[in-house]
């Protein structure tokens, strides 16, 4: 979230879409009620199934699965066309007044950007540029009139999604288009501020980056980010899946967001030039020119003394990643038993360790997963119930697993606590670091991951230190300094995240100033040092274990000066215990509140005061962009580095109902992946005419909770079923609770049918085009009479390029009863 | 379940309650607001967890619902209705559960003195020491309340959490309840906090909504507010709840009648002795003869 929980009380309008809050975040649904209740918000809920979070919205209209870029540059080209835009925001804030290489083009019949390489399914992204002075500072039409200049750009772009188009496309029906376009544009003025929620329902498409861009475009056209009710919110999935995030949840990057290296950079020096952007207007701030000390001070926490100044800091060491090592990748290296992308054939993974996930479960394409793990020498499974990855040997036959006898693979389980079985935190969708208290002792033998982590890694060593190997260097030089090296205590490690000075560190601008001596625990990323004299686990995270101790066990919810649900005194909200990102932007040219009743931050003539500033805090008003962490310092409503277009547009999902009306020849994503496997295989919509997307349902809590031994939530919702609209259960002949079975390209799910009015159907082109629904959460492990069908037996392996993640939310499939 | 050391307003098949006339006790209340309602069935756990009503078995038929209706382990069920409407769909979800009437249709029906108790907050209880599980509750309530419990051979329902309200807390439900559509307090504060919901989504487009607090009982324990107020059948409620009128005529009618019938056989048979004194059965003397000799 660019803001948090709290501060949607401070909307005055809500889209909610690409997301279920009322079913998936029950919890923090209470501010839509409480916007509801006090400013007397209005919800707007879009989504293909009439929802929980529908049942509450002021308005609801229906799309089709996977057309919600389409619904968005809607309303792009409706506030634009309608001059329902934030106009000096835009001038001020945003990248709209930016002149773009002439070269830059869309060619609408094709339906790709200039640059693309049609053999590689690739963009050369070299016309996707700002046309530079001769300082090489972008151009810039303050009057957003130059034809060339990003504004026009995107209002050319949208130009033809017209509400026609929408309902041609989307399937809802015009005024039902209209409607939402009025009701979410009217937060355009400065007086008002709007929020768009959304979660998993558009980032699992293989277009959901791009979705995501259009919701952050259309913020930006309305003024709406940086300011309290406004921004862009993304809601996880997981408890703590920002903090994973954070902490280098995926294999591009390092903690705090740096990236990996590649292995065309060589030496640190190399690596730091690459990554460090250079400032592409007068006034961008650049915060990222800080690299050299978020990578030194990280490579100081892994290696400690080890690291100096001769070795690089011991770059050397960190692994360099060519080719993509995303999950899904890794799954079909396993199951093709080699692996090609790094140019040569090598073999495949032999073993695997899953910590924290169930990918049998969670993954797309379960069958592949199965016969994946089969061809491994050995599995090792860090649980605590027995989940379908290490039960995958024993798949019930529908799974296509190879016969038990003849799978090699030697599985160990090993029980790790849950969460309310050990201290640590959890950094929530709104970045606040907050610690929790174990509340009940493990059973048995159940050790904590870190000590599963601890005792693994230690051995490892043993083994290098005693037998030597090939590059012993990137293990036994690692820092492992805790008290309890087999069990290190978690405060500790996150003393480690915050950074400590290693040599004193003195004020910059009074030499004789100590600030911190050596030993000492930072107060912040801003005291980081590129010279080895600081360590730091995570830059982002820096500031929550002062020396004033854990400030993510700070439980203050009274002192809030501002009334806006800040109360900075609780827990420890990154970047710098900021509570709302790009803060900057809540005000105007001068530095006044666009909205004095619910200001962001603001100069004060002195320095800016309110939330903690998101830009240099005695920078007076006119010296820095408020986007410090992008080279504009700006918010770019064109966006060049990502692999599938700086403007979004609607494409298809990789299994469509219909052919993209807007350019046939290019129907879905140009550059999302596929595999080419014999279990990859993708369906036609000649013979799987039915749209379909999964989700989540609130009493049950993803693959695990079936597992409980109380039972509560079997109770709730015990068993898995098909939401299918009554007019389809009509045409087949099927009755409300009798059992269906639904079938894609991959494998079936077989469940009750759940035949209800909340879903379509929708015409799209003329033609009647079906989509129904089921919910992830069964499996074959767990009590018996709680198991159900693998939902991802049926979902595709096709990716956002992006970010690598799965299209669960639209695929086809065709149903008939059981 | 009753509570020892609470004053009781009424008590079934009992003349007077219990009224010590030292305590004053503000009448509680539920407040639901179905339109803020997201369905979670949070209050369906904390209920099922507070109560240690046990585990029964569940089955997916077709609906979000939980069961078809309420049991005796399970007394508290959000139930799910979709209607269309204005073009489009409603999906309306209301917590259901005992609705502690001021005018308690059960404790009126029930023919075992003390098992049905009305405490002087108005909660309406079941005693299970007292309840000779007949059933008659089920006929006397209008919202299809109280359920028999087969293995006690009592009824059971809701109980307002008295146990926890007694010592100040709110109900289990009310704890658990995640965006605040169910609060808990004064009946009058719960009707204010009602009147102005209803008066917000009156101006918001809502103009048959109304706070559903019906009179036919003398009000409810638990007052909910409806966006669609002029239909509560939309929301499994009965339009006009009231006592059956077998039931009343049982209370006001034929049980004073029995009452009086039994006090006018004592009279009578008094006045009989009085007047004609012992019966004297000729030829023979009070012993019955053909009962053996002892």
């Amino acid at each position: 979230m660019t803001n948090g929980w709290c501060d949607i009380k401070n909307t005055d309008v809500i889209l909610a879409m690409g997301g279920n809050p009322a079913e998936n975040h029950p919890v923090g649904f209470k501010w839509f009620i409480e916007a509801k209740k006090t400013r007397n918000a209005k919800l707007v809920a879009v989504d293909p199934r009439f929802t929980r979070t529908a049942a509450c919205a002021d308005y609801y209209a229906p799309l089709r699965p996977g057309s919600d870029i389409a619904f968005l540059l809607g309303i792009i080209r409706y506030a634009i066309e309608n001059k329902r835009f934030h106009e000096d925001y835009v001038k001020i804030h945003t990248n709209g007044p930016l002149l773009i290489n002439p070269d830059f083009k869309f060619d609408e019949a094709e339906g790709v950007f200039s640059g693309f390489d049609q053999a590689a399914g690739s963009y050369n992204r070299d016309s996707w540029t700002y046309q530079l002075d001769a300082k090489g500072f972008a151009k810039s039409d303050p009057t957003l009139q130059d034809p060339n200049c990003v504004f026009q750009l995107l209002r050319k772009h949208v130009s033809r999604y017209t509400p026609e188009t929408v309902e041609k496309i989307c399937g809802t029906p015009k005024e039902k288009f209209l409607k939402v376009c009025e009701i979410v544009t009217s937060s355009y003025p400065a007086n008002k501020a709007g929020t768009i929620t959304y979660a998993l329902g558009w980032t699992q498409h293989s277009t959901g980056v791009q979705i995501i861009r259009a919701a952050a475009m259309l913020q930006l056209l309305l003024g709406n980010v940086g300011r309290p009710g406004g921004g862009v919110n993304a809601f996880r999935g997981h408890s703590n899946i920002q903090g994973a995030t954070d902490m280098a949840g995926t294999f591009e990057i390092l903690p705090g967001y740096l990236a990996v290296p590649t292995g065309n950079l060589t030496t640190l020096k190399e690596y730091i030039e690459a990554k460090t952007p250079k400032p592409l207007t007068e006034h961008s701030m650049n915060y990222w020119q800080n690299y050299d000390k978020f990578i030194v001070s990280l490579l100081k926490a892994t290696y400690g003394k080890n690291a100096t100044k001769q070795n690089d800091w011991g770059y050397d060491w960190l692994p360099k990643v060519d080719g993509n090592y995303s999950w899904m990748f890794i799954c079909d290296d396993m199951y093709r038993g080699n692996s090609t992308r790094v140019g040569g054939k090598e073999p495949g993974p032999e073993g695997m360790l899953a910590f924290g996930m169930n990918p049998v479960a969670v993954g797309p394409n379960s069958k592949k997963w199965i016969a994946a793990l089969a061809k491994l020498k050995w599995l090792v499974v860090v649980e605590n119930s027995e989940a379908e990855t290490a039960a995958f040997w024993k798949a019930p036959k529908d799974y296509d697993a190879p016969d038990a006898s003849k799978i090699q693979t030697e599985v160990y389980q090993l029980p790790a606590t849950g969460f309310a079985e050990k201290d640590g935190t959890f950094t929530n969708s709104a970045r606040w670091i907050q610690w929790k208290w174990k509340a009940v002792d493990p059973p048995g033998q159940v050790k904590s991951d870190q000590e599963i982590l601890a005792r693994i890694f230690l051995a490892v060593r043993d083994l290098y230190k005693k037998e030597g190997g090939t590059l012993p260097e990137p293990v036994l030089n690692v820092d492992w300094s805790y008290s309890n090296p087999t069990a290190p205590d978690l405060a500790e490690a996150l003393k480690e995240i915050n950074g400590r000075a290693l040599e004193d560190q003195h004020d910059p601008k009074d030499k004789t100033k100590l600030i911190k001596p050596a030993g000492e625990q930072l107060d912040g990323f801003a005291q980081l040092q590129a010279d080895g004299t600081t360590m730091c686990g995570n830059w982002l995270h820096s500031g929550c274990f002062t020396s004033a101790g854990n400030l993510t066990q700070r439980r203050n919810n009274t002192d809030d000066p501002t009334g806006l649900g800040m109360y900075h005194n609780w827990g420890f909200s990154w970047p710098a215990n900021r509570r709302i990102m790009y803060n900057r932007a809540s005000a105007d040219a001068e530095g006044k509140p666009w909205d004095p009743t619910r200001p962001g931050i603001w100069w004060n003539g002195e320095k800016w005061v309110g939330d903690v500033p998101d830009i240099k805090p005695d920078s007076p008003p006119g010296t820095f962009g408020a986007f410090i962490m992008l080279a504009e310092g700006l918010g770019r409503l064109f966006s060049a580095p990502l692999n599938d277009g700086p403007f979004p547009e609607h494409y298809e999902p990789i299994e469509a109902p219909v052919v993209n009306p807007l350019h046939p020849k290019m129907s879905s994503n140009p550059a999302s992946k596929k595999f080419s496997t014999d279990k990859d295989v993708y369906g036609k919509k000649e013979d799987f005419p039915i749209a379909v997307t999964t989700y989540r349902l609130t009493e049950q809590f993803h693959y695990w909770t079936r597992h409980q031994t109380n039972g509560v939530l079997n109770q709730l919702q015990p068993g898995f079923f098909v939401e299918i609209p009554e007019g389809l259960a009509k045409e087949k002949g099927i009755d409300n609770g009798s059992r269906v079975k639904v079938t894609s390209a991959r494998g079936s799910v077989e469940g009750v049918a759940m035949v209800t009015k909340r879903l379509g159907p929708v015409t799209i082109d003329g033609k009647q085009v079906w989509y129904i629904g089921f919910p992830l959460h069964w499996g074959f492990t767990g009590p018996e009479q709680h198991r159900g069908p693998l939902a991802n037996t049926a979902t595709p392996s096709a990716m956002d390029p992006n970010t690598w993640t799965p299209e669960y939310k639209a695929f086809l499939v065709k149903l008939e009863k059981a | 379940m009753s509570v020892q050391g609470l004053d009781i307003r009424r008590s079934s098949a009992s003349v007077v309650g219990s009224l010590s006339g030292l305590r004053v006790v503000p009448t509680v209340s539920k407040y639901i607001d179905t339109s803020t309602c997201i369905g979670c069935k949070a209050c369906e756990a904390a209920c099922v967890e507070w109560n240690d009503t046990g585990r029964i078995q569940t089955e997916q038929t077709g609906s979000y619902q939980t069961l078809p209706t309420l049991h005796a382990q399970f007394w508290n069920l959000i139930r799910f209705n979709e209607k269309e409407f204005d073009g489009g769909i409603i999906w309306l979800m209301r917590k259901d559960q005992c609705m502690h009437c001021d005018e308690p249709g059960c404790l009126a029906a029930c023919p075992a003195p003390g098992a049905i108790v009305q405490y002087a907050n108005g909660i309406v209880d079941v005693n299970p020491d007292q309840c000779i599980g007949c059933g008659y509750c089920e006929t006397g309530c209008p919202f299809d309340v109280p359920r028999f419990h087969p293995t006690t051979g009592k009824m059971a329902k809701c109980t307002l959490c008295v146990d926890r309200v007694s010592v100040g807390l709110e109900p289990a439900c009310i704890k658990a309840c995640p965006t605040g559509c169910l609060q808990f307090g004064t009946k009058d504060d719960m009707v204010a906090l009602g009147n102005a919901r209803v008066a917000q989504l009156k101006a918001n487009g809502f103009a048959q909504a109304a706070l559903y607090n019906p009179d036919g009982v003398h009000g409810t324990g638990v007052v909910t507010v409806l966006a669609h107020g002029d239909h509560p059948d939309w929301y499994n409620l009965p339009t006009n709840p009231h006592v059956p009128w077998g039931v009343k005529f049982w209370k006001r009618v034929l049980r004073p009648l029995g009452v009086a019938a039994v006090f006018g056989a004592v009279i009578g048979a008094f006045a009989h002795y009085t007047k004609y004194g012992r019966k004297e059965v000729k030829g023979a003397d009070s012993r019955d003869a053909n009962l053996p000799d002892a």
